[in-house]
Formats: structure tokens, sequence, C-alpha cells
């Protein structure tokens, strides 16, 4: 039963990681329809820009704090001169451009900062476990992160202006323009939104599974599970969707398929999810979009 | 002047649309476009928005306007409720309303909502409700609502009787005189229903593929003997 | 005189992708000939799903694996003689493919691309693990013999399998051009181009799409279990991600939704990745990533599309 509970407490915190990669997934699904391939990728990448600068002497939190700034540029500025004249492109063209960043980041970090897997410190320290011994105190730390994160993410979208605009142009780009809403600005914003939310995913996943360029292969196919769980036309899904997985994969890690198969409970979910409900737990279905 | 367009011409890809016509909105009053299916008026109203790809001049209160981009044009002032009135189906009356306002900083904001929810009750009760449940009445004054928001000098109307109940029609037309009168906000309307649109307006002009083949007071055009035969059918 | 043999000159490039590679180069370049037909047959494969019937899949590498494994196994355990493996794996990735695609292409393409670039993640894992360890050799993979010239033909085996390759490959880029030229290949087309008016004519998409897949992940199995015979060994780790990622790379250089164009694509994956990796482990990536961004922002037809505007100019 400890055993059991355990597992459940370290499946939550992973699964925030997830939750996260997921969120940001949904919000370009979202906004443009397609799916961001290279999402993991450029978490890994801002996170060696986070070890960068922790290297160099720059305290955790403002390395923390510059890392997101320069995601979020870097996320922007590809929505800029990648994705604005790809807008009307055939699926396959932006799919492709999606595989070839994700090429790009994963080779450029290889080349950067070598193939070596890299320590990453925690902002909350080694310690003694927290929580009568579930969580370890990075754990219960990036939980909280996530946390903090998500809701910000959530109190945005909800109560402010831009949020609002962001969301109005995701659904209706046309009507958007007719109330004053530049959307282009409004996707790069979303780019840059996704990209620093998955950089903070990076930079606490980071000290778990150390870093190396192939890093987030496995949390982004977490994380399409996850969003495909909740539902891909849900952020809200998308959350609870990231949480759901974290929590079966070490699970079924521990119980069922054993850690070396871990990665394929993903694909499974991902399949139960298309025969037994496509449209996920909180989401609506795509209409064929080819 | 308002609204000036001189040589106005507009193409979707290689069909070309509009083919340079020149027409004018007089501040204070309200104009009306008249033309069968595809005469090119919901064209002439994306044109003056920025929404298609045009030829020719655009002069809003004496700023050229064409070329440039939408958001833009809006925010100079020109509201446009579109064909198929561009609710925001997923997101609530609320919100539909305060995007209406995104381009406003002043702080009238909070009572031109109410001015809203006294001129359409309806949207006081549906406040919290998602906007795609309304029905299509209820849609186009949400739409009407969102674009007064922005405070407009020219508010473009895109059919604004299509697919209504008569009751309805009469209770919208009666509202943009309200507008007009009341508020002094210029109206450019589109329409097929043409007696009801020569009703309010006070000038009008005739579109036939792309081109204006009759404008005049309202007056005269009502009495214009071909357009009562194929417009008014009597 | 002239305009026969233009017509014909399919015929004529095999001929002389048969004879003269043979006689004139050693065995080492033989033997990257033959992994470019190998390649061929498999971005072929990608190119019937993805260019002529629209469905994108990033995972074409994981039938590659299949084709390779079953290869593999029935030669190691059973000692099936090379060449007989081939129907047998041709089976096995067509029903793998139909599974694949059953679930994915009932929702559209989006879809069958997630799922597909899940399965080429989760390939390596399902290859090492533990159950299937009896067959698959787990992480070790398994060791084959590199067959023998039949017949005591004075060649030796480098240059058979090469020809054995190129034949092989031939008779698939024969199948898939009749079936591209073919009512098939219509009805795949407009369902690709026209999907409304494609029902409205009667075709049941999800599964027209689901068998097209299947026809696709075949061919992408036969080059499996052809390279598998070239490199006389399969691993998990030669079936990641980036194998699949290959492909891909490989139909876009060479033309989507060209026939000609996939053998471009093969020569590209074959020799690109060789030249950037004298400059660093990490520049074939890279190589890839500019190239995949540059060919879509200015060749979208590809080389072979590229080649054509060349000779409608000349």
């Amino acid at each position: 039963m400890d055993g059991l509970l355990h597992q459940v407490f370290s499946g939550l915190a992973t699964g925030g990681i997830y939750a996260s990669v997921a969120l940001a997934l949904v919000m370009i699904y979202q906004a443009t329809h397609h799916v961001n391939f290279a999402q993991g990728e450029m978490a890994m990448f801002s996170t060696y820009i986070a070890l960068t600068l922790i290297q160099a002497g720059v305290p955790y939190w403002w390395a923390f704090a510059i890392t997101l700034v320069v995601s979020f540029a870097i996320g922007a500025v590809i929505q800029r001169v990648l994705m604005t004249p790809m807008a009307n492109a055939p699926v396959l063209a932006s799919v492709g451009i999606f595989i070839g960043l994700l090429l790009m980041f994963n080779s450029c970090a290889g080349w950067f900062f070598g193939y070596t897997l890299k320590p990453f410190p925690s902002p909350f320290g080694e310690g003694k476990p927290m929580l009568a011994g579930y969580l370890s105190r990075h754990e219960l730390g990036s939980t909280a992160v996530t946390l903090a994160v998500l809701l910000s993410v959530w109190a945005f979208f909800r109560f402010t202006r831009l949020g609002l605009a962001m969301r109005a142009a995701a659904y209706n780009p046309a009507s958007s323009r007719l109330v004053g809403v530049n959307v282009d600005r409004m996707l790069a914003l979303g780019w840059g939104l996704a990209a620093a939310i998955g950089a903070i995913a990076g930079m606490m996943v980071a000290h778990v599974v150390f870093l190396e360029p192939n890093m987030m292969s496995g949390v982004l196919l977490y994380a399409f599970a996850g969003a495909l769980l909740g539902g891909i036309t849900s952020p809200m899904g998308a959350v609870i969707g990231g949480f759901v997985v974290g929590v079966l994969e070490n699970l079924g890690g521990a119980y069922v398929v054993g850690a070396e198969l871990k990665l394929s409970l993903a694909l499974v979910i991902i399949v139960a999810v298309l025969v037994i409900k496509p449209s996920g737990l909180f989401g609506r279905t795509i209409v064929s979009r080819v | 002047m308002l609204l000036e367009a001189v040589g106005l011409r507009a193409a979707y890809g290689q069909s070309k649309v509009l083919h340079g016509i020149d027409f004018t909105v007089r501040k204070g009053g309200v104009t009306a476009l008249l033309g069968a299916n595809g005469a090119g008026k919901t064209t002439t109203l994306r044109a003056i928005c920025g929404m298609v790809r045009t030829e020719g001049e655009l002069r809003f209160e004496g700023q050229r306007i064409d070329g440039r981009p939408t958001e833009a044009i809006v925010a100079s002032g020109i509201a446009h409720v579109p064909d198929g009135r561009g609710t925001f189906m997923e997101l609530s009356v609320e919100e539909n309303m305060r995007l209406g306002a995104y381009t406003r900083r002043d702080r009238g904001v909070a009572a031109d909502f109410d001015r809203m929810f006294t001129m359409f009750p309806k949207l006081r009760q549906r406040y919290r409700q998602q906007a795609g449940t309304l029905s299509g009445g209820e849609q186009q004054m949400l739409a009407i609502a969102r674009a007064l928001l922005l405070r407009p000098r020219l508010l473009l109307l895109d059919e604004p009787s299509f697919g209504l109940a008569p009751l309805i029609v009469q209770e919208i037309f009666e509202i943009m005189r309200r507008i007009n009168e009341a508020d002094g906000v210029s109206i450019l309307v589109v329409e097929q229903n043409a007696s009801m649109a020569l009703a309010v307006a006070d000038h009008a002009y005739l579109l036939e593929t792309g081109r204006i083949v009759l404008s005049g007071p309202a007056a005269d055009i009502r009495r214009d003997e071909s357009v009562r035969r194929a417009y008014l059918g009597y | 005189m002239g305009r026969t043999l233009l017509r014909h000159w399919p015929l004529l490039f095999l001929a002389f992708a048969a004879v003269v590679p043979t006689v004139a180069l050693s065995n080492y370049q033989l033997f990257q000939l033959t992994m470019v037909a190998v390649y061929a047959v498999a971005i072929l494969g990608l190119n019937i799903v993805t260019g002529f019937n629209g469905q994108i899949s990033l995972g074409h590498g994981a039938f590659y694996a299949v084709g390779a494994y079953v290869t593999a196994i029935m030669m190691d355990k059973w000692g099936v003689p090379y060449w007989a493996t081939l129907p047998v794996s041709a089976l096995i990735c067509a029903c793998t493919g139909f599974l694949v695609g059953l679930p994915a292409l009932r929702l559209g393409g989006l879809y069958l691309a997630l799922t597909t670039f899940a399965l080429a993640v989760a390939t390596p894992q399902l290859l090492k693990y533990k159950l299937f360890e009896g067959w698959t050799g787990g992480v070790q993979g398994i060791v084959i013999d590199k067959p023998d010239p039949p017949f005591g033909l004075p060649i030796n085996a480098d240059q058979w399998l090469y020809l054995f390759s190129l034949a092989v490959a031939a008779v698939m880029f024969l199948l898939a051009a009749n079936l591209v030229r073919g009512r098939i290949g219509r009805a795949m087309m407009a369902v690709r181009d026209q999907p409304t008016a494609a029902e409205a004519m009667g075709i049941d998409l999800a599964m027209f799409k689901t068998r097209t897949f299947a026809v696709s992940a075949m061919l992408t199995g036969i080059a499996g279990s052809l390279g598998a015979i070239a490199i006389q060994f399969v691993a998990p780790d030669s079936f990641a991600v980036f194998l699949s990622i290959t492909l891909f790379v490989g139909l876009v250089v060479g033309g989507v939704a060209s026939i000609g164009g996939t053998i471009f694509g093969a020569f590209f994956i074959e020799f690109v990745p060789n030249l950037a990796e004298q400059v660093s482990k990490a520049a074939p990536g890279a190589v890839y990533g500019i190239i995949l961004i540059a060919f879509l922002f200015l060749m979208p037809g590809g080389l072979a599309g590229a080649l054509r505007k060349l000779l409608r100019l000349a």
C-alpha cells in the first residue's frame, strides 16, 4: 500500500511535467491546428541555455527567468519567420517544418553542448523526503512550480484582456481582426508562451533524468498521450490528461510492464484513446483535417 | 464625407469582383448598398476593412485606409458586422462583448455595457452563456452590440436581416435607426431586403456584377421603375 | 528512334544500373548502392501513403524494423533462405500497417502523424523487450550470414547482393508505378485532394486509407528485409525515431508524390549524412533539418519537381 501511494505521488510529480508540455502543445494546436513535434526539443534546448547560465555563475532563479525570456523570444521568432509564411501551405509542409526544427534543435544541442549526460541542479535542494516520505524535495518543489505555472496560465487566459484576445484569435481569426485584434501578434505570443512553458518543464525534469539532447523525446510522447487523453481541443483536459498519464506511467512501470517498456505505455494510451474515445475526456473530435 | 471610395477594385485570387466603383458615405447618414446575390455587396464591405486585396482609393475622415491591415482600420473607428455575424461561438456573451471593446482604453466601457443591455435586454439575461447557444436573432444583436462597443464612427452592417423572423427584422431596423439618430453613428448597410433598407436609408447605391448602376437619395431609388420591379417586387 | 529510347528510359536506366556499377565499383561502393536501392523502396512505400494519399506518417521506420526483424529471425532461427523471407515479411508488414492505421485513420491525418511518431519513438524499446528476447536477441540483436551468389555465377557476394536488391527494387517500382497510374492510384489522389467528393463517389475513406497504409507499410517492410540482408545485422538501436525521420526527409527532398523522385531521395539519405558526419557527429541532423526546411520553402516539389521544371524550360 505504501509503495502504491509512493508511486502515485511521484507519478503526479512527473505528470505535472507532462501536463505542462501537453498544455504547450494544445495552445499551439488551438491557435493553428498544428501539432508542434519540436516542442520537446525546444524545451531541451532551453534547458541547456539555463545550464550554461548557471555554470557561468548566474543564481538559479535568475537563470530560470532569463531562460524563460530567451525561450519566449525563440518561440515568437520561429512563428514569425517560419510559420507565418507557411500559414496556408499544406499540412505536409508544416509537419515537415516541425520535423526540421526538431532535427535542428536536437543536433545543435549535441553540437554545442555534447552528448554526455549532464546533472542539472534543483533549486529545492536534495534534503530529506517530504510529505511523510512520499515525495522528494525536488518532486514537491517541481510540482509546486508546475501547478503555479498552470494556474497562472489559466488565470491569464481567463481574466486578462490579452488572454481573451489570444483565445479569440485562436477560435475565430477573421472576427478577431474585426474587433481590432492583431492575430499574427497573438500567434507569435502563443508560440512564445508555449516555448516558455516547455522550458519550465525542461528545467524541472532535467534534474530527474539528467540533461542530454534526447532528454525530451520520451516526455513529448507522454505529453502527446496526455493531450489526446484529455482532448486535444481542451487546455484543461490536456493538463488533467498529463497528470493521469504520469500516474499511469508510474503504476504501469512499477506493477505491469516493467520500467524498460514504460515508453510503449504512451503508445498504448494513444491507441486506446483513439479506439475508445477519440475526442478525449474533455475535447471535441477533430473533423478530419487532412 | 466620412467615407469615400474612388475607383475601388477588389479580387479574390484571379476572379475580379469589383470593377472600379465610386461611392461615399455621408457623416451622420444611413447609406444602403443594394443588389442581387453575387453583385459584390459583401465584397465592398470587406474591401473597406482590408479583408480582400484592393486597388483604388479609400478615404475615411480624409485619411487613406486602403492597404492598411484590418485591425488598424477597425481601430481607426470602423466597426463591421460581417455576414454570418462573426460570433465567437466558444466564448461567453460577456467575452464577446469584452472583445468588442478590445481597442478601447477609456473609462466609458462599463457605461457602454449598460447601454447595450438597455438596447438589447436579451444579452443581459444570457450574459454568462456560451454565445454559440444563442438564437440567430440574439447572435445578430450580440454582433451589433460587439460592433457598437468599439465606439465606431462608421458602422458596416452586412445583411442584418438574413435568416431572421420578420418581427426580429423589424426590431433590428428599429435599433439601426436609433443608433444612427441618437448616437450619431453613420451606417453603411448591405441588404437584399431592399424595401426595409430603403425605409431607413437616406442614400442608396445599386450594385450589379461589380459595378454601380444607380445611385441617389433613397426616396428616388424607391420610385425607380426598374428597382421596384427587380428588387422591391411590386 | 530517339523517341522510343526516351519512352523506355526506365529499362535503359535499369540495365545501366545493373551492369556498370557491378563491373566498375569496389565492394564498399556497391554496398552503398545496395543501400540506395533499399532506401528507394522504403521511401517509395512512404510516398504511396504520404505523397499520393496525403496521409502523413512519421513512423515508417517501424515497418522497416519489422521487415528487418522478420527476415533476420527467419534466417537465424529457422534457416529459411533469404529470398524466401521476403514474401513473409511483406505479409506481416502489411498486417502491421493495417492494424496501426485502423484506429488512427478513422480520424484524419493529424492523428496518424501523432500515432506513427509515437510508434517510431517506442520501436527500439519494443524490440528490446525481454519477452521477445529469445527471438530478437534483445539489445545484442541478430547477426545473419551474407548470401552467396546462386547457380555458381562468377560474381562475388556483394555483387550478387547488389543485383538481387536492384531486381527486387525494380519489381517494387514497377508495381508501385502501375498502382499509382491505375484506377486505385486515381482514387488515392482523389481521397487526398477531394475527400468529400471521393466519399460521394462511393469510396469508404477510412477503409481505403487503411488499405493504402497497409500497402505502404508492406513496401517499406520489404525494404527493411533487404536492408537486414545487406547489413547482415539487426539491432534495436538502428531503428530509432531518426530512421523514420530520415525516410521522411528523403521523401521531401526527392519529391512528394513522385515515383522517380524517390530515387533521388534515396541517394540523398545514403550519401549526404556520410559527408556531413565528417564535419561533426551532430552535423547530419543539422543538415537534414536545414535542408528539410529549405526544400519546403524553396523547392516544395523536391529534386524531382525541380528537374521537371528545368526540363520544361529547356
